[in-house]
């Protein structure tokens, strides 16, 4: 899923100030899963807007709505339930939603409640981690499903580097080295052979340094 | 400056339940300051965020929670989850440039002991020294 997290509220307060109604409008998507911007969070928030107003000696009016995905079309058209009720729509989702919000409703405001951190998923209660950074040349296959691309901090494609000591990442002993982990698993399938292949250089156009990118499935457009 | 603060205590069942005797009476006899409007709820594990904030929207100058010790709660992690929400919400606080002092944490034996009447002095002072707050501007 992705991952997203509430931006400090100074910085939302800074955004909404000159408002005078306000809908925060949660997504229940991956935003939900994560913590982020759902219903509960975004009830949350509202609150913290009202209060943070209050304190600056602003009246507002704060109303909650909530999307089943901001990402879809579809779903977008439906904000046209509270017209009139708001001057600005603060988005609990994450950067697509409010990408989302802007593309297809030029009369409406947005500001982006979250800061959207990474495409992962919870590995205990109340904790995230990354996993993938949709690279859009998954080698997966090559490394025993475990990403090099997210969870090596230099994004080898070689690893492990020289810093990497007892399982652990030069960066930060906290910090599994996933290429550690990668020989390990390999190993276990009887695939060893396989960290002995050197990858070649790699062609970075499709995680994003080609400009933004776009999938067609010609099978599915009408 | 010298004013009546408002203070909310959301206050587990088991903690609180002898402060109800008679009427709160006996509360009142032992000094539980005046300041205090109390709620009762089954288990501070159910006081989500949002009643904590609500209760600042209402105009609480102070905010404190009431549950039982870590490790001796009735309903196992309610306490403890209560203090995470505490957390939360000071963590809140303090980004919109609020005392996080203003919400507090109690993990106390349960019944009327005489910590419970110390608390809520002490949050009393507390909210006292910090004057009113800051979201009653309008
Ligand atoms: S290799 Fe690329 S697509 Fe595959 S998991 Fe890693 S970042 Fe994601
Ligand atoms: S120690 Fe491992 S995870 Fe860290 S940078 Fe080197 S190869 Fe990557």
């Amino acid at each position: 899923m992705i991952v997203a997290e509430r931006k400090p509220m100074a910085e939302i307060i800074e955004m909404v100030k000159d408002c005078k109604k306000v809908l925060v409008l949660a997504c229940r998507g991956c935003v939900t899963v994560c913590s982020a911007g759902g219903e509960r969070e975004a009830a949350i928030l509202a609150s913290l807007v009202r209060l943070g107003l209050k304190k600056e000696g602003r009246e507002v009016e704060v109303i909650e709505g909530s999307l089943v995905r901001q990402c879809d079309r579809e779903y977008i058209d439906s904000i046209d339930q509270w017209q009139g009720q708001y001057d600005a729509i603060l988005s609990t989702a994450c950067g697509v939603g409010v990408n989302f919000i802007a593309n297809l409703r030029q009369k409406d405001m947005v500001y982006p409640a979250l800061n959207t951190t990474f495409f992962g998923g919870s590995t205990e209660q109340g904790v995230w981690m990354e996993q993938c950074a949709g690279c859009g040349d998954c080698v997966l296959h090559l490394t025993g499903g475990l990403c090099p691309v997210a969870r090596c901090a230099k994004s080898l494609m070689n690893g492990p580097c020289g810093g990497s000591v007892e399982g652990r990442c030069e960066i930060n002993r906290d910090v599994e080295c996933i290429w550690q982990s990668i020989h390990d698993r390999l190993g276990a399938f009887g695939r060893s052979a396989q960290m002995e292949v050197i990858a070649p250089i790699r062609d970075w156009s499709t995680a994003g340094h080609g400009g933004p990118r776009k999938t067609v499935r010609k099978d599915l457009t009408v | 400056m010298s004013f009546d603060p408002k203070i909310t205590l959301f206050s587990c069942h088991y903690t609180s339940q002898q402060s109800c005797a008679e009427g709160g009476h006996e509360l009142q006899q032992l000094g539980f300051p005046a300041s205090i409007s109390m709620v009762r709820v089954p288990c501070t594990g159910k006081v989500q965020v949002t009643s904590l904030l609500k209760a600042f929207e209402d105009g609480a100058d102070g905010v404190y929670v009431v549950g039982c010790p870590v490790d001796g709660c009735h309903n196992v992690k309610g306490s403890v989850r209560a203090a995470r929400r505490v957390g939360a919400v000071q963590k809140a606080l303090a980004e919109l440039d609020v005392e996080s002092e203003r919400i507090a944490m109690y993990h106390l034996p349960r019944g009327l002991q005489p910590q419970f009447i110390a608390a809520g002095v002490e949050m009393d002072q507390k909210i006292r020294d910090l004057g009113p707050s800051p979201f009653h501007k309008i």
